[in-house]
């Protein structure tokens, strides 16, 4: 097979073309490392780890020449630099990480590699994954591979975990890992018109995934399909005593969620999310999605979700907060980057503001406001108590309905420099999202449809905690009737 | 009280004491806890606040912290919570100590402490709580460096706050070797001050008799019980002088120096603390299982003042020689081995006495005693069944420390088993009554005060190993005449 | 809440991130600007409602006492910036 045609397979379709010895897992992995090459100028990868990824594809051959396949053999796969690699530099996009090799592995990763996955890098964020662009990178901003039809400003990927989607949805990566703390998983998969899971909180281990805010912080899998990321996330999942939060929950094989069928089921349609200024290709996109789960023989039903509108500053202020908490350990002492001054407390003063880009060090200034004395009651308390309200809220609609459907974002890609520079007007990228990652359950954005000037637009899945097959299998039936078949441009302009 | 220029005073401290869990691995990691590792040789990727490394809890720490409770006679909370208090320190690798705030695993309690004049003074324990220990700062190692050993970073300690019912450093001695005594029994900290293991700091406030509290002062980090006592004694003398002199007391922290006995405050700059607490989202609520409680409850061991009452009622004791008999749980299993099956009071008198002696001559603890219970016992019932003279018995424990031999092997080796041969000691007396004929006539005349006279010669005559009764029995007879 | 600027200098001390004096006024006004938009959270009552910490339902795990960690001073050692004779070194602290 040619290279360009191995690309084009999705990760279902290459493990059953290895399965079936059309191609090794090694002229899978090298058409891969081309790939990635060739997609520098998108910025994804931070570090490219091609060696690695032909070494780890031998041994899969060899698996797969005994007969022996494990159920990722040979799948090349994109890390976001966000978990720890054993021995592989880990930066989480910032400079502050400099040199960073860390002494273990992820879980996560380390159960992707279990299974037989190759990894191909480690991929592009924004700095701690604090950012719904990925420009706040210390690495440089990750190009989306699509662009309006007629415009050749390049667009962000969404974030934080831009790298990673672009390099799917740029054929770069047969499917990756990403992290999803207010949206950082899925807002990016409706940007780059791929598949995005969140899964319930507790469902991947944290452990080896560099912290932002630990509460909300959420592993799970990107790919071009629904079932790909189903896939991947029966691999991923799973208790790990080295997480205190991971829970002791037994992991399905969630590709065989994957009916099709999902008559009867009832599908809450929440009012609060139809807010201001929302575009009106999305409305209808949101509006057609409830069509064709209703087709499909699913129950639409109007839900209340009340405290929709305070869960973004909700958000801000717990995630905040504990990244104030979780980012002290960067102070030059043990790895990293370290700036000598006259004394300790300058040599923390200077590391630090020399190692954290301009987002992060709002976000650690407003985190350790809204923690000092005097403060925390008003905020930090505050925002836990409506973080209360706001789980209660899903959980009386889920004694209502099986899974709730939104659109994942109020926008499509927008260029940089497009939005004005308040950082709110960047944060309300993430209305949609970061309810979900309040409560705790889990979240799937699938594309859907293109926008009126020609982008990607995801819709959202949202279901009960621990019920990521519901979710799938209504996700699937949403990505079959919208059969979203457009590639990017930048594979277009690659002579596709 | 202490008497002040301008009348009296009185002194009010709090300690809180930092008692490290015996436990194999760290509270929060699998890392060993050993004293005197080499440096960062007992540390994992948790203890060093690497990215993405989670903490899980130790059980066998929170059952240490819960038998320390129940020890105390305290309220064990069935629900707490674990806090990062947030600040910079090289040897607080996260930026962050994993602490219990709000919510702590044990809450009100007491110790009682037996004072000199007799009676017993109640001190109330405010809380217990578990944390993670810091690593260590070497500031002398090198002229423009401070090194830092991340071992003990993340061992499980146990804060334990009193009451400000402490009114002398006398007491606060009394308090701390109490609870020491206490930790030890229970076996959750061995009390060992110089490696650390028990650390206290000392709240210190001066006030009129009656009078609201005073602003207070704390000592941090004093590392003997002694030191602790001075460096009250001199911080309320301080704190007396400056009031008098017409100052007020500023609230800070100050370290002792052992070297001159004074204390001074600390030089770092001291920023106004924010420690920015809150839940750890890492760790979930603490919720203990009352089931488990209660076993916990029923394996504890029997503690020094139930210890003391029982010596008391079963071995007859004095609550003096009790007290100093269950102090140190080591001495207590000792006494109790020497006295099983033996006179008490006589065990006692030998294990306070002569043994103690040695011991501090040794400079030795009780556990490290060349003389063994079992040799010690041994000992006594040579004297009981008359093989050897209470005397001489002396001889044979001195000897004993020596080489710590067996009495009774020392007894054959020395040829110093008592002389119960009548005939032997008769004629022994003959010799003297002999020699000493005109001494014999004045006792005979009416000088009875040379009795012990006749009673030294017979037992220098017997190298001191005739039967003290058979002499006096036969010595009466013969100048009786 | 206004935030002016020695209240964000204080918080930068104690977050030890050194803030140019310049920058000062501009931070403020950001920072009070984001300040006084998660203050809507005021409108919602949350009365007799209790805080959630976590998303998680379990209570906390534990481990058996067991030494399984540790004994890795190259790996500790390995990425520090300066490191002598087995320890992590910073500039010296005066106490």
């Amino acid at each position: 097979m040619s290279d360009l045609a191995l690309l084009a397979l999705n990760l279902t379709e290459a493990r059953d073309g290895l399965a079936r010895k059309m191609f090794s897992a090694r002229e899978l992995a090298a058409a891969y490392n081309d790939a990635v090459s060739k997609a520098k100028p998108l910025n994804a990868y931070i570090t490219p780890t091609p060696e690695r990824a032909l070494a780890m594809a031998d041994a899969a051959d060899e698996r797969l020449a005994r007969g022996e396949a494990l159920p990722l053999d040979g799948i090349p796969i994109a890390v976001k630099d966000l978990f720890c690699t054993k021995d592989i530099l880990t930066t989480a996009g910032s400079h502050v990480l400099d040199g960073f090799h860390p002494p273990y592995e992820s879980t996560v990763s380390d159960k992707l590699w279990q299974a037989g996955g190759v990894m191909l890098g480690k991929t592009n964020l924004d700095e701690f994954a604090m950012g719904s662009s990925n420009t706040t990178s210390w690495y440089g901003p990750v190009e989306n591979p699509w662009r309006r039809p007629g415009d050749n400003r390049p667009l962000v990927p969404g974030g934080s975990s831009g790298g990673s989607a672009a390099a799917v949805a740029a054929h770069a990566a047969l499917a990756a890992i990403g992290t999803d703390t207010g949206g950082s998983i899925r807002q990016p998969a409706s940007f780059c018109g791929i598949v995005g899971l969140k899964p319930t909180y507790g469902r991947c281990s944290r452990c080896g995934v560099v912290a932002f805010a630990s509460s909300l912080d959420h592993p799970g899998p990107m790919a071009r399909t629904v079932r790909d990321v189903a896939i991947m996330l029966s691999a991923m999942a799973g208790h790990d005593p080295r997480d205190s939060t991971s829970a002791p929950v037994p992991v399905a094989d969630f590709e065989k969620a994957l009916t099709g069928d999902i008559r009867g089921l009832r599908v809450g349609i929440p009012q609060e999310y139809r807010v201001d200024g929302m575009p009106r290709d999305i409305e209808a996109l949101w509006q057609q999605g409830v069509e064709w789960l209703r087709t499909a023989g699913a129950e639409p039903v109007e839900i209340s979700l009340s405290m929709t509108k305070y869960a973004l500053p909700t958000y801000y202020i717990i995630a905040l907060a504990e990244a104030s908490s979780n980012l002290a350990r960067y102070d030059g002492v043990r790895f990293g980057l370290r700036v000598e001054g006259d004394g300790l407390e300058e040599m923390y003063e200077l590391t630090r503001a020399a190692g954290f880009g301009a987002e992060v060090r709002r976000r650690v200034l407003i985190g350790t406001y809204v923690l000092s004395a005097g403060y925390y009651d008003a905020y930090y308390l505050k925002a836990q108590r409506v973080r209360t309200l706001i789980a209660r809220d899903f959980a009386a609609a889920f004694e209502r309905v099986d899974c709730i459907l939104t659109p994942t974002a109020p926008s499509t890609a927008f260029a940089i420099g497009e939005k004005s520079g308040d950082p709110i007007e960047m944060y309300l990228n993430d209305v949609f999202t970061v309810p979900a990652n309040l409560a705790g359950v889990p979240a799937i954005s699938v594309p859907a449809g293109l926008s009126g000037d020609g982008l990607p637009l995801g819709l959202q899945i949202t279901g009960r905690a621990f019920d990521e097959e519901t979710v799938l299998r209504v996700a699937q039936v949403l990505e079959n009737a919208a059969s979203f078949r457009h590639l990017p441009s930048f594979l277009a302009g690659a002579g596709r | 009280m202490i008497e002040g220029r301008t009348g009296k005073w009185e002194t009010v401290i709090g300690l809180e004491v930092h008692a490290q869990v015996i436990s194999k691995a760290k509270l929060f990691s699998g890392a060993a806890t050993g004293f005197g590792a080499k440096p960062n040789t007992q540390v994992s990727p948790v203890d060093a606040g690497f990215p993405g490394m989670l903490p899980v809890i130790n059980r066998f720490c929170i059952e240490q912290a819960v038998k320390t409770g129940l020890g105390l006679a305290a309220e064990i909370n069935l629900h707490s919570v674990f806090e990062r208090k947030n600040y910079f320190y090289p040897d607080l690798p996260a930026g962050y100590q994993i602490s219990q705030y709000l919510q702590p695993v044990v809450g009100h309690g007491r110790v009682s402490l037996d004072m000199p004049n007799g009676t017993v003074r109640e001190i109330g324990i405010t809380r217990l709580h578990l944390e993670q220990d810091a690593g260590k700062s070497l500031h002398d190692r090198h002229p423009s460096l401070t090194y830092v050993d991340l071992n003990r970073a993340g061992v499980a300690l146990m804060e334990i706050v009193s009451e400000p019912d402490l009114r002398s450093g006398e007491e606060a001695g009394l308090y701390l070797r109490k609870l020491r005594s206490i930790l030890r029994y229970l076996g959750t900290c061995d009390g060992n001050m110089e490696e650390g293991s028990l650390r206290c700091d000392a709240n210190v406030s001066v006030r009129r008799p009656g009078a609201p509290l005073g602003t207070r002062c704390e000592i941090k980090n004093v590392n003997s019980i002694r030191y602790v006592m001075q460096a009250i004694e001199y911080e309320a003398r301080r704190q007396i002088e400056v009031i008098e002199e017409g100052g007020t007391v500023e609230q800070q922290t100050r370290l002792f120096d052992a070297a001159r006995g004074v204390t001074r405050p600390m030089r770092s700059k001291e920023e106004a603390h924010d420690y920015r607490y809150f839940p750890d989202p890492d760790l979930l609520p603490l919720v203990l299982d009352p089931d488990w409680v209660e076993r916990i409850r029923a394996d504890l061991p029997e503690l020094p003042d139930a210890r003391k009452a029982r010596f008391m009622s079963e071995y007859g004791l004095s609550a003096d020689d009790a007290g100093v008999l269950v102090a140190e749980k080591e001495t207590a299993l000792y006494f109790e081995r020497v006295a099983q099956r033996r006179e008490s009071k006589v065990a006692a008198n030998w294990v306070m006495g002569d043994l103690f002696g040695a011991l501090n001559r040794l400079g030795v603890g009780i556990h490290l005693s060349p003389v063994s219970a079992e040799q010690l016992g041994a000992l006594i019932d040579l004297i009981a069944d008359g093989t050897i003279s209470g005397r001489l018995a002396k001889d044979v424990f001195a000897e004993m420390v020596a080489s710590s031999a067996d009495p009774a092997a020392i007894v054959e080796a020395k040829g110093l088993r008592q002389m119960t041969d009548s005939s032997a000691i008769e004629a022994a007396i003959d010799t003297v009554l002999a020699s000493q004929a005109g001494r014999v006539a004045e006792y005979r005349a009416g000088r009875d005060k040379l009795y012990g006279f006749f009673v030294g010669q017979v037992m220098r005559a017997t190298q001191g190993k005739a039967n003290p009764a058979l002499v006096n029995q036969l010595l009466k007879k013969k100048l009786a005449g | 809440m206004a935030l002016d600027k020695e209240t964000v200098a204080h918080i930068a001390t104690l977050a030890r991130i050194r803030v140019a004096e310049a920058e000062l006024e501009l931070l403020a006004n950001e920072l009070s600007h984001i300040l006084s938009w998660v203050e809507q959270l005021n409108e919602v009552d949350t009365t007799g409602v209790a805080p959630m910490a976590s998303a998680a339902a379990a209570s906390l795990p534990m481990r058996d006492d067991a030494v399984n960690d540790g004994g890795c001073r190259e790996a500790i050692l390995g990425n520090a910036p300066r490191v002598a004779r087995g320890f992590f070194t910073v500039p010296k602290v005066v106490e």
